[in-house]
């Protein structure tokens, strides 16, 4: 994956809980077989609603998406990260994500920032009240600042993801490099262990 | 003296190839990887365009079920692109060697019912697949979790995985369920209580009376809507009804390994004095039939109740949240459950399709009718199990009730082939999800047991076969 170190720009205030990975990309879409093109998918459902915050003009050229407690709750569908990426946001930031959710974020370079809820909540009024208001998400430092609105926190990411970002290093590479202590734990894994061929 | 572990760390140390720095993750081994034509095909791609091979094919098996019909199966998949998802698995498990279960096959079905019932699933093992519901598999006493399409890749290519070794979490049922009550009603129940991302970051074991007396495929119901609560897997210690499920199975060992397996098999279940992360208790007796009224799992209620009124929470932003799915679900606050009409009755998904859950449908089908313009969908979870199903004589059963039989399949789980809801349609759906738009754009969703399911079918509203007489 590419190396990811700071992401600053304006913000989407997506207010709402439970952010599910069927809204963020609908069945349909997982049908293709390309890793590329899920753009149109992302929230394609609500984006119907002229009213959406994705079609309000002031929001748009943003690349950081702001959501509530619970993003991407539902499904391991990795193409929930791919549209939120090929749409043009290059971190989420909320009060909590959903474990796999994160996870896939993290082997695409999809910044997942967990704040606060009150510093969430202080972040979408800032961006409601102003949506020109530059924020920066620093993989390095592990912040997330909006000087303009007096806005600034930690988030956390652990030293090996943090390590992956700031590199773009990919994880089988990584592995590869341990193949004689993967050859090892097979020489001692019991022998009834099913086989599937 | 060792210190007392819980059942998945004891899974989890034994599976550490080579255990992580500071917080760097552990790199654990795969004993088992279930592939599906959905989360695969850029996994695949990817180990083309390194040059990479499969390292383990023996430990890795394909089938097809999101995106095939259940019905006219002898013909080509209609939908172009499902054709082409579909068709993209067969060569690309040619390719590689990895043995694939191809729509019409017997051993085809829902990747999470043809593991178990092939005796592939095991106590102590690790399992992954590119899908959430992968935990379903924990109810043998395996550390079973879902994956992304890059961890795929990852597993195709090196047989494991960096992870983070997660917390635990106890969830004990105890006492007796009431008459009616079923493992799908405890699952319902359950995440109810802890929310949606109550068992984030945690592997939740599931323990007591209640779930002791559940059988297998009572136990897999339970363990697959773990990822509901938001928690890495669930698992439930394995016993003698875990063995006697396995004894003589396809895959299982035999002779003097399957000796050596159940004796290394007892040895898995939580020490006395082991510490979980976090304990939750319930009484058995508190779970009757449930149903879900609103647009996530967690929002679920008892059928006998009224359905929740917003205007009552403390919560501000719970009661908006309430507001919002009322709304999408078409439902008034402080009516009766029961009294809402349903259309379409779904009976399948990885939650509910085996045997014992087609045998709780039939016996509730049985010499009644479905109501006047219900539309119903009674899926069997893989060739197996259809087989079965016809050995016992519940197709007739079924048809004879005009229930509407079909071929193996995700189906109507989710709206990914051609079993969908329409706009404004609502299903009593024997599955796990009921987001918005899950089962068909503007499709209504509540989430029920088989029982109810085949009850609601027959009484046209949300019944249990209790109302039926």
């Amino acid at each position: 994956m590419k190396a990811v170190r700071i992401v600053s720009g304006t913000a989407v205030p997506l207010d709402r809980t439970d952010v599910d990975t069927d809204q963020i990309i609908p069945s349909d879409w997982l049908k293709q077989v390309e890793r590329t093109g899920f753009e149109k998918g992302l929230f394609s459902q609500w984006r119907d609603d002229r009213n959406f915050v994705l079609n309000q003009e002031q929001y748009s050229g943003a690349n950081i998406l702001l959501g509530g407690i619970n993003f991407g709750t539902g499904s391991s569908r990795e193409h929930a990260v791919w549209a939120i990426q090929q749409y043009g946001f290059d971190a989420v930031i909320s009060p909590r994500f959903a474990d796999i959710f994160r996870n896939n974020c993290t082997k695409n370079g999809l910044i997942p920032a967990t704040v606060d809820a009150e510093f969430s909540a202080a972040l979408m009024r800032a961006v409601e009240a102003d949506p020109t208001l530059e924020i920066t998400v620093d993989v390095e430092r592990l912040t997330v600042e909006a000087p303009a609105a007096g806005l600034e926190t930690a988030f956390p990411l652990d030293a090996s993801t943090q390590d992956r970002f700031l590199q773009g290093l990919d994880d089988i590479g990584i592995t590869m490099q341990v193949v004689a202590d993967i050859d090892h734990f097979e020489a001692g894994r019991n022998s009834w262990l099913p086989t599937t061929s | 003296m060792t210190t007392p572990r819980t059942l998945s760390e004891k899974i989890w140390d034994r599976h550490v190839v080579t255990p992580g720095v500071d917080t760097s993750p552990d790199l654990l081994y795969i004993d088992l990887h279930l592939v599906h034509e959905v989360t695969s095909p850029q996994a695949f791609d990817g180990l083309r365009i390194s040059g990479r091979k499969v390292r383990r094919p023996d430990l890795t098996i394909a089938t097809e079920d999101h995106n095939v019909p259940t019905e006219n199966i002898d013909q080509p998949i209609a939908d172009e692109i499902s054709r082409k998802q579909v068709e993209t698995l067969r060569v690309n498990t040619a390719e590689f060697g990895v043995t694939n279960y191809p729509m019409g096959h017997e051993k085809q079905g829902i990747v999470h019912v043809i593991g178990p019932e092939q005796g592939l699933t095991q106590p102590g093992m690790t399992i992954v697949c590119g899908d959430s519901h992968t935990a379903t598999h924990g109810a043998f006493g395996s550390i079973a979790f879902g994956i992304g399409t890059s961890e795929v890749e990852h597993v195709l290519a090196t047989q494991t995985l960096p992870q983070v070794r997660p917390g635990t979490m106890a969830i004990t049922v105890n006492g007796e369920l009431p008459e009616g009550s079923t493992a799908k009603d405890v699952i319902l129940h359950i995440i109810g209580r802890i929310g949606t991302g109550g068992g984030i970051g945690k592997i939740i074991e599931y323990r007591g009376d209640v779930i002791r007396s559940l059988s297998m495929e009572g136990r897999m119901t339970v363990c697959n809507m773990s990822i509901e609560g938001g928690a890495k897997a669930g698992l439930i210690a394995p016993d003698e009804t875990t063995f006697e499920y396995l004894k003589g199975r396809e895959n299982a060992p035999t002779g003097a390994d399957w000796d050596a397996a159940v004796a290394d098999w007892k040895t898995l279940p939580t020490d006395d004095g082991a510490v979980f992360d976090e304990e939750i208790i319930i009484n058995g007796a508190d779970i009757t039939p449930h149903v879900s009224w609103g647009t996530n799992p967690a929002q679920v209620m008892a059928i006998d109740a009224l359905i929740p009124d917003p205007s009552t929470m403390d919560d501000a932003a719970m009661a908006d949240t309430a507001s919002r799915a009322l709304d999408y679900m078409g439902i008034e606050a402080g009516a009766p459950i029961k009294s809402v009409k349903v259309d379409t009755v779904f009976i399948g998904s990885c939650t509910n399709s085996r045997i014992e859950d087609l045998r709780a449908a039939a016996d509730v089908a049985k010499g009644r009718s479905v109501a006047e313009g219900m539309r119903t969908l009674v899926v069997p979870g893989s060739g197996w199990v259809k087989a079965q199903a016809e050995a016992e004589g519940l197709p007739e059963i079924f048809r004879a009730a005009g229930f509407d039989w079909r071929e193996p399949g995700c189906s109507m789980c989710l709206a990914m082939n051609p079993d969908k809801l329409q706009p404004g349609e609502r299903a009593a759906s024997t599955s796990n999800r009921n987001f918005e738009g899950r089962q068909g754009r503007g499709g209504r969703t509540h989430l029920v047991s088989p029982a109810v399911a085949a009850a609601t079918a027959i009484a046209g509203t949300f019944a249990t076969p209790a109302d039926l007489v």
